[in-house]
């Protein structure tokens, strides 16, 4: 620490994580199966600490501690804050599936684990720092994956798995290369050392650690994992595995594309832009069909990378990026975990059909959904359109109009499958394909007898994440301010 | 801040509404007519009020009840709203139409909550887009009706109304991201970074160096609001919603939501994007002039009364992009001209609303007595429901072009002012009114004389919206086939209080146009002033 004491506070956020984690193991390693509630709640404090430390550092002048390995700036800031409330929010839905199961804590704790990677890989300025972030944000989620223990589970952790630790050789590959080229690991001096790279060394180098952040925001070609795992887990760890790591991902490759790859003879951003197109055009292609809710969001996180690629590519370009990337970060994590946690609060239900008939007579609940669904389309006033418009002109302005009407054309086609979800939703009547021949002769109304136990908690989320989608939406003018002075 | 309750009164009691389950569903109908009423007097208030300003005044100028707040900084976007002659009467127009709708749907049994909060939450939508100033603003007001409606016709609509809506909403979604996209090009194009004006940008206009780029952010902006407005080639959804939306819903759709894609061009494609407007003006002058044919001929052809307004309505949309094209030949036609055109376009927009709207109105009435539309299931309806004859009669002949009504002072002054720009277009479109005329004659025919031909009251089990009702040949919405009765209930009281307003005010506007004029023609002029730039 040859940065000093006082500087340890600067990772006050992290620190908080940290703390929280293994305090909260310690915690339930003496407290009793049925009292682990209490892991909840310090686990909760501590990201709720961990947010105000973040906010609280926001508006101070950026700086790179630890010898430029660590970046505390803007998008850090804005990172940590989505980050800590997101598990905070996460570790709630999660417990209704949760509580009383034998390793309640442990999950708690992991989500923590992940969280604290996932900050580390937004904020890390340093490629070793950017492995091993990549491993922390990477080895609870596995274990995650198959918390439950049940086939789909294991499958989708051993496909997780299989596929993380191929890409882990990637990104480890990506690095040595970067690293002969340029005899460096941090940013600053790779931006400078870069340019003057040989082609080939560096083309292998930016290849491998694009591989590594594209795998873990989930976008195209080394997203087949996500259809997979999202399916094949509980609903809430489903949310947390395409919210958390892909937040920390999308924010890590805008830190390379911004930083080492601003100025190297290759066109990365071209190279990102059309990761962005095919993302986008490929997870709506693929989410067409689905009848599944739990695939369908899958396919719909996929294609909402490629809109954040979108900034991603431009991130060097333009003034613009570093608010549109907090916008959609914010917008998107708050939308998806509301989605999610409409999934869960079904948990029976897994096709479109079965949801719209187990929420039956919750008319709110549809009206919240609406909302969600809408919002990750992008519809005014949603946070996620503010987002979208500040990504669309930030890309515009970097050079990129094509890529724009790319992912506009790509925003009405995902409104197709969404609205498939919504339409029976909404008008209450089966609609798919398989139960339409069913339903011919019924009247609309025999389904609402057969409405399930809505669960308490993801109600709450979902509720709450609509409300606060169209208020980051409605008052993005306020938050920004505060979050972006000057 | 009068401006804001105007439009926000609306949602305030839709969200009341949701919320107040206990209430009875006439109660619910009740209060949406009573907040319907409520923000029309505030209209008028505000009509009252409004000086139109002497000479051209308007888009940049003398903009009244003017509120600007920041929204969001980055792209410079604002809460900013204000009125003026463009707006003031197709604000107007929406508070006229929404109560309508509400008295008629007084006795609307199904989900009456919804529904009310539904047309509660579209007439805010409608009437923030009428006030924008601000294009991120209008945009999400616009992208806002699109979902209201949506939801009214997959939720109300009858025949296969699920696709219908899905079809509205693809289509309508797909132009309003290239509006959208085009938005974001004036933004970047714009000297200072903003989107938070219309004014600044109008006084201002972007890309105006750069003839290659504002052709395409026109043809974005175009697109955009051709889809909505419909025209020709982007026309293809409107009959299928129309056709399956509940009677309300079409009366809205037509009478205000089409409006909003041809007040987009009038508020922001031409005072915004003058020199590109100028430059492709002959290309709206023909996809109008198409328009105006092809709705024609294709409203002749059909077999349902319902679709044959819904055509009706790409024909009358027509005239207005014929007007407001002509207004950009600028080195083919006077000042004058030019401004007698945009003019006809204007008041083309509010007649339009108001003698469709009662039209769909009154093809609802059909619906409600014997669940067809098809011509040939009716007959004879003069004897048995005069009334009912009488008000589509009137209504047909409105919107035909007859002199005495709005119909008539919209369509002469826009020919007036096209004959001289585009000679060869405007005689083309006239063609458009005489094909018109046959139809509604045809119709009005088909429907009232003769012998009296009436579906008889379906079986109760099949007079559910469900998937019994289903489209054979694609083109009629036949959901039932009962037999032939010769008796039918005439136009209640609700229905009459309703649609004879609408009636009223075409043929007060057409006997007395100036009422109307005084506020369109300062704010037409300074259109044909910006353009011209």
């Amino acid at each position: 620490m040859s940065g000093g004491g006082e500087r340890v506070l600067a990772l006050l956020p992290e620190l908080l994580l940290l703390l929280g984690a293994v305090g909260g193991l310690l915690l339930g390693l003496w407290t009793p199966q049925h009292r682990q509630w209490r892991v909840r709640l310090l686990v909760t404090v501590a990201c709720l600490a961990s947010a105000v430390a973040a906010a609280v550092a926001l508006p101070k002048p950026a700086e790179r501690v630890f010898e430029g390995t660590w970046v505390v700036d803007t998008t850090t800031g804005v990172v940590r804050i989505v980050i800590a409330l997101g598990v905070a929010v996460l570790v709630w839905l999660a417990s209704a599936s949760l509580a009383g199961h034998p390793r309640e804590t442990e999950a708690y704790v992991l989500m923590l684990l992940g969280g604290l990677g996932s900050v580390a890989l937004a904020a890390s300025g340093d490629l070793l720092l950017l492995v091993a972030a990549y491993l922390l944000a990477s080895v609870p989620l596995y274990a995650l994956a198959g918390f439950a223990k049940d086939s789909a589970g294991v499958e989708a952790t051993m496909k997780y798995y299989l596929m993380g630790a191929f890409v882990g050789v990637l990104i480890l590959v990506g690095v040595a290369a970067l690293v002969l080229a340029a005899g460096t690991t941090g940013y600053l001096d790779l931006a400078a050392l870069l340019p003057d790279a040989p082609p080939a060394l560096l083309a292998v180098g930016v290849l491998g650690v694009l591989a590594g952040v594209a795998f873990k925001a989930g976008a195209v070609p080394v997203h087949f994992w996500v259809p997979d795992v999202t399916a094949g887990t509980t609903p809430p760890m489903a949310a947390y595995i395409t919210t958390i790591p892909k937040v920390g991902a999308v924010a890590a490759a805008f830190r390379l594309l911004a930083e080492p790859f601003a100025d190297v003879p290759l066109d990365v951003p071209l190279l990102v832009a059309v990761i962005a197109a095919a993302s986008m055009t490929l997870g709506n292609l693929a989410a067409f069909n689905q009848t599944d809710v739990l695939r369908l969001l899958a396919y719909s996180t996929v294609s909402q990378v490629g809109y954040l690629f979108m900034v991603v590519a431009v991130a060097a370009r333009t003034d613009l990026a570093v608010p549109a990337l907090a916008i959609y970060l914010a917008g998107y994590a708050v939308t998806n975990i509301g989605a999610f946690a409409a999934v869960a609060a079904a948990p029976g239900a897994r096709t479109i059909t079965d949801w719209a008939t187990a929420i039956g007579r919750h008319r709110w609940l549809v009206v919240s959904l609406v909302v969600c669904l809408l919002g990750l389309v992008g519809t005014p006033p949603t946070a996620v359109f503010v987002g979208k418009l500040a990504v669309f002109a930030a890309a515009w302005d970097g050079g990129l109009a094509w890529l724009v009407v790319v992912a506009a054309i790509n925003t009405v086609a995902s409104l197709f499958y969404y609205l498939r979800w919504i339409a029976p939703a909404a008008t209450g009547v089966a609609a798919s394909e398989s139960t339409a021949a069913a339903a011919r002769g019924t009247e609309p109304g025999t389904f609402a007898g057969t409405a399930q136990r809505v669960v308490i908690e993801p109600v709450v989320v979902l509720h709450t994440a609509a409300v606060v989608s169209l208020l980051l939406g409605i008052w993005s003018g306020v938050w920004l301010a505060v979050l972006l002075p000057g | 801040m009068l401006l804001t309750v105007v439009i926000f009164l609306p949602l305030v009691a839709a969200g009341a509404l949701l919320a107040a389950r206990r209430l009875s569903g006439r109660a619910a109908i009740g209060l949406w007519v009573a907040v319907s009423a409520v923000d029309l007097a505030l209209v008028g208030w505000m009509w009252w009020r409004f000086e139109p300003g002497e000479g051209a005044s308007g888009v940049v100028d003398g903009l009244a009840y003017e509120v600007d707040l920041q929204w969001i900084p980055t792209v410079d976007a604002g809460y900013r709203i204000g009125v003026d002659g463009l707006s003031l009467p197709l604000l107007a127009l929406t508070g006229v139409l929404f109560l309508a709708c509400a008295i008629y749907s007084l006795r609307e049994p199904d989900r009456p909550h919804t529904y009310a909060a539904l047309f509660l939450f579209l007439q805010t939508a409608c009437l923030g887009t009428f006030a924008s100033l601000d294009l991120i603003l209008f945009f999400v007001f616009f992208d806002l009706s699109i979902v209201g409606m949506y939801f009214v016709i997959a939720g109300w609509g009858h025949g296969n109304a699920r696709r219908s809506a899905l079809k509205f909403f693809l289509y309508t979604f797909i132009g309003s991201l290239a509006l959208l996209v085009g938005f974001i090009g004036l933004f970047l194009g714009s000297e200072e970074r903003t989107l938070r004006d219309m004014v600044a940008l109008a006084e201002n206009p972007p890309l105006a160096d750069c003839p290659v780029a504002g052709g395409l952010v026109l043809l974005a902006i175009g697109l955009g609001l051709a889809v909505k407005t419909p025209l020709f080639p982007f026309h293809t959804w409107l009959p299928d919603a129309h056709t399956d939306a509940p009677a309300a819903g079409s009366a809205v759709l037509a009478g205000i939501l089409l409006k909003l894609g041809t007040y987009g061009f009038v508020r922001i494609a031409m005072p915004i994007l003058p020199e590109a407007w100028q430059r492709w003006a002959m290309v709206a002058v023909v996809v109008g002039v198409i328009s105006v044919l092809w709705g024609a001929f294709v409203a002749l052809a059909q077999i349902d009364v319902k679709r044959m307004i819904a055509y009706t309505s790409v024909n009358h949309m027509g005239y207005v992009l014929l007007g407001l094209g002509s207004a950009g030949l600028v080195a083919s036609a006077d000042e004058g001209a030019r401004t007698v055109a945009t003019v006809g376009a204007m008041y083309q927009m509010v007649s339009h609303g108001l003698l469709t709207g009662a039209l769909f109105l009154l093809s609802g009435v059909l619906w409600s007595r014997g669940r067809t539309y098809a011509f040939d299931r009716w007959g004879g309806l003069a004897r048995p429901a005069p009334v009912f004859a009488a008000c589509l009669a009137v209504a047909a002949f409105g919107s035909l072009g007859l002199p005495g009504f709005s119909g008539f002072i919209a369509e002469f002054q826009v020919f007036t002012g096209a004959l001289q720009a585009a000679p060869v277009a405007t005689v083309l479109a006239v063609v458009g009114i005489l094909v018109t005329a046959g139809l509604f004659l045809l119709a009005l025919q088909r429907l009232l004389t003769g012998d009296t031909v009436v579906p008889s009251e379906t079986d109760p089990d099949e007079t559910g919206e469900g998937p019994a009702s289903e489209r054979t040949d694609g083109g009629t919405a036949i959901a039932t086939q009962p037999r032939t009765a010769t008796r039918m209930a005439d136009l209640r009281g609700h229905e009459v209080a309703s649609i004879v307003p609408l009636l009223v005010l075409a043929l007060v506007f057409g006997v007395l146009p100036r009422a109307l004029l005084d506020v369109l023609e300062p704010a037409a002029m300074a259109v044909v002033e910006l353009v011209s730039r």
